[in-house]
């Protein structure tokens, strides 16, 4: 192996696992932005969408694709239902009643996934055109590493164009700039929050499924990469697609890389530069002036 | 702020007299009876369960803990993810003087671990303290990880993931020694140090000091508007909760007689912000209730099943943040009012 294939190798890996956290998180940053709510459950969701994909596909054999949008799907409904009866009522509350609600959700979440699943972690059963090797000239690298980082890529180009270019995602934007004026305009803010809410989870749920290869997947999956979670979207700006992008793909790399060469506290390179960052911009990189 | 208590002429007396909110303002930091009962309870456990010492030292550094907590966060309104930095800080400071045979006396060891902790507190306040809502949050919850992983690339030194094993402590005033196997000595040490603690906190909050922190916490534009120096008061506030974090810690490394990096974990942080949370932030007793509710659980439910435990903990925390904001304090208060202006109807 000479250095740059070395160097490819190394750069494809932290590449798809930082597509692998753009796909949990964007929805995140995106609710975050526009109603402000501390949603620290949210990777529970990308928990539940994960099981139901690996789950579906090891048990009940269903197809890779028809998993994922089983996941998305399922994920989405549940987020509906949850934010319907209870995270409405805590919109006006407190940041603190916020982060103690969605604690509590996490714990339920582990322990429901304990008592039906088992405490176990599960593993992703590749479909068998995603799993070899693929060729890339310089270097051959797996297949579904290449795979995430293109769909990964393709997820964010849609959505970045469903924000520039359509009307709901105008409104997103405006609401996330300033609320109070979007629904003095008439935007139906509750309405776009459910939305909005209803399709993160289901990307969660889908990053879960995708990313059980990376990140694993077992009952604890919500709390073990809750910082990596808000990480990304704080340094990448609240409500910015492609800060929250490019704010994962760093981290996936850099994670990557410090685990390979600084097995003992090497992430502390990570949380030193998350520090500085929002020092220097507290909205994010890619964040909008706070009003 | 407190004008009504500070001036006791007789005038100022007379007037407010008449008027049941000055009447309120000017008793409020009075020492009540039933203040008492918490230090009864603590005594009265050291005599009636002998064998649970071990449970009742956990029990006290998770309250003085999350009075420390309560400090920044109830009283002063800093909504923060990562206060086991200073809780860690303190538990390293004791450890690895105790460990290296430097220095083991309890009392000075813990004065140490307080120095150290405020020490980080004043510096990353300084820094941190200039940002608010998720981006504080953030900071607070790095910092905490940048610690932790500090301490464990240090390992050499920390004894990284498995941590220091047991510490020598010397004897408390010299006589006092900590028996590993029967806490007695170190309960009535925790004992007392939460309550030298205790007293410092309620004098504080019910101090002018005090009081412009709550005025921070309720309306910082107003604050500013009348002249306070908030940044300044949010800095030495968190310093103060830092260095009552770093007793705590250390008091946790003198009892157990380890430390591990568990002492800088963010468990340890979400913990007492639940521990807080669950017994009624800013309001003193908050982190007794708090306390004594979710180790009694988690001690008794989370050995017959764990699982059952997260759920019911999980669900615990739900009906709190949906029904009962004010944690079980204030469930309780809003109760007690209730039946009372039901009986004064009647």
């Amino acid at each position: 192996m000479n250095f740059a294939a070395d160097f490819a190798g190394i750069l494809l890996g932290g590449l798809a696992a930082g597509t692998v956290l753009f796909i949990v998180s964007v929805g995140l940053s995106v609710t975050m932005g526009l109603m402000g709510f501390v949603n620290l459950a949210h990777g529970a969701f990308a928990m539940f969408g994960g099981y139901l994909i690996v789950l579906a596909m090891n048990r009940a054999h269903f197809g890779f694709a028809t998993a994922i949008a089983l996941g998305f799907v399922g994920t989405a409904a549940l987020s509906v239902l949850l934010e319907r009866t209870l995270y409405r009522r805590l919109y006006r509350a407190g940041e603190l009643d916020q982060v103690l609600f969605t604690i509590g959700l996490i714990f339920i979440f582990i322990a429901a996934i304990v008592i039906v699943v088992g405490p176990e972690s599960q593993t992703l059963q590749l479909p068998p055109a995603l799993s070899g090797q693929l060729n890339l000239g310089l270097v051959s690298y797996r297949t579904y590493s290449i795979f995430l980082i293109v769909v990964g890529f393709l997820i964010a180009l849609g959505i970045w164009l469903t924000f520039e270019r359509t009307r709901i995602g105008g409104q997103i934007r405006a609401t996330v700039d300033n609320r109070r004026m979007a629904e003095s305009l008439g935007i139906d803010v509750d309405r776009l929050f459910t939305i909005t809410f209803a399709f993160g989870s289901g990307m969660a749920g889908i990053g879960g499924g995708l990313g059980a290869e990376f990140l694993g997947l077992d009952p604890q999956y919500p709390l073990k990469y809750l910082v990596y979670f808000l990480i990304v979207v704080s340094v990448g700006g609240l409500g910015s697609v492609i800060g929250v992008y490019y704010a994962s793909l760093l981290l996936g790399v850099l994670d990557f890389v410090l685990t390979l060469y600084l097995p003992k506290g090497g992430t502390i390179f990570i949380y030193a530069i998350t520090i500085l960052i929002l020092l220097a911009r507290p909205q994010g990189l890619f964040g909008r002036k706070e009003s | 702020m407190s004008v009504a208590a500070s001036s006791g002429d007789a005038a100022s007396v007379a007037a407010a007299s008449e008027n049941s909110a000055a009447l309120m303002l000017m008793r409020r930091h009075r020492f009540r009876w039933w203040e008492a009962l918490p230090w009864i309870a603590g005594i009265a456990l050291y005599l009636a369960f002998p064998d649970y010492l071990g449970f009742g030292c956990d029990l006290l550094v998770t309250i003085l803990f999350a009075l420390s907590l309560d400090l920044a966060l109830g009283y002063a309104g800093i909504i923060t993810l990562g206060h086991a930095a200073f809780f860690g800080a303190g538990a390293y400071t004791v450890g690895m003087l105790a460990s290296y045979n430097l220095w083991t006396e309890p009392i000075t060891s813990l004065l140490m671990a307080a120095a150290v902790a405020a020490a980080i507190g004043f510096l990353s306040g300084l820094v941190l303290l200039r940002t608010t809502g998720l981006t504080f949050l953030m900071l607070t919850i790095c910092t905490m990880a940048l610690l932790e992983q500090a301490a464990n690339m240090a390992y050499p030194y920390t004894g990284g993931f498995d941590g220091l094993p047991s510490l020598p402590i010397a004897p408390v005033f010299g006589i006092f020694e900590f028996n590993p196997l029967y806490a007695n000595t170190q309960y009535l040490f925790a004992l007392g140090v939460l309550f030298v603690c205790f007293v410092f906190v309620r004098i504080l909050v019910y101090s002018p000091f005090g009081q412009s922190l709550t005025g921070i916490r309720e309306n910082v534009l107003r604050m500013h508007a009348i002249g306070s120096p908030v940044r300044r008061r949010l800095i030495v506030c968190y310093s103060i909760s830092a260095a009552l974090a770093g007793i705590a810690g250390g008091l946790w490394a003198q009892t157990t007689a380890y430390v591990n990096l568990s002492a800088l974990g963010l468990d340890r942080a979400a913990t007492v912000l639940i521990v807080l949370i669950l017994g009624g932030y800013g309001r003193l007793y908050g982190a007794f209730v708090g306390a004594v509710v979710y180790l009694a659980l988690e001690h008794f439910l989370a050995q017959i099943y764990p699982t059952a435990w997260q759920l019911g903990l999980g669900l615990l925390l739900v009906l709190i943040a949906l029904f009962a904001r004010n944690g079980i304090l204030g469930l309780g208060e809003t109760l007690w009012r209730r039946y009372v202006a039901r009986r004064g109807a009647s």
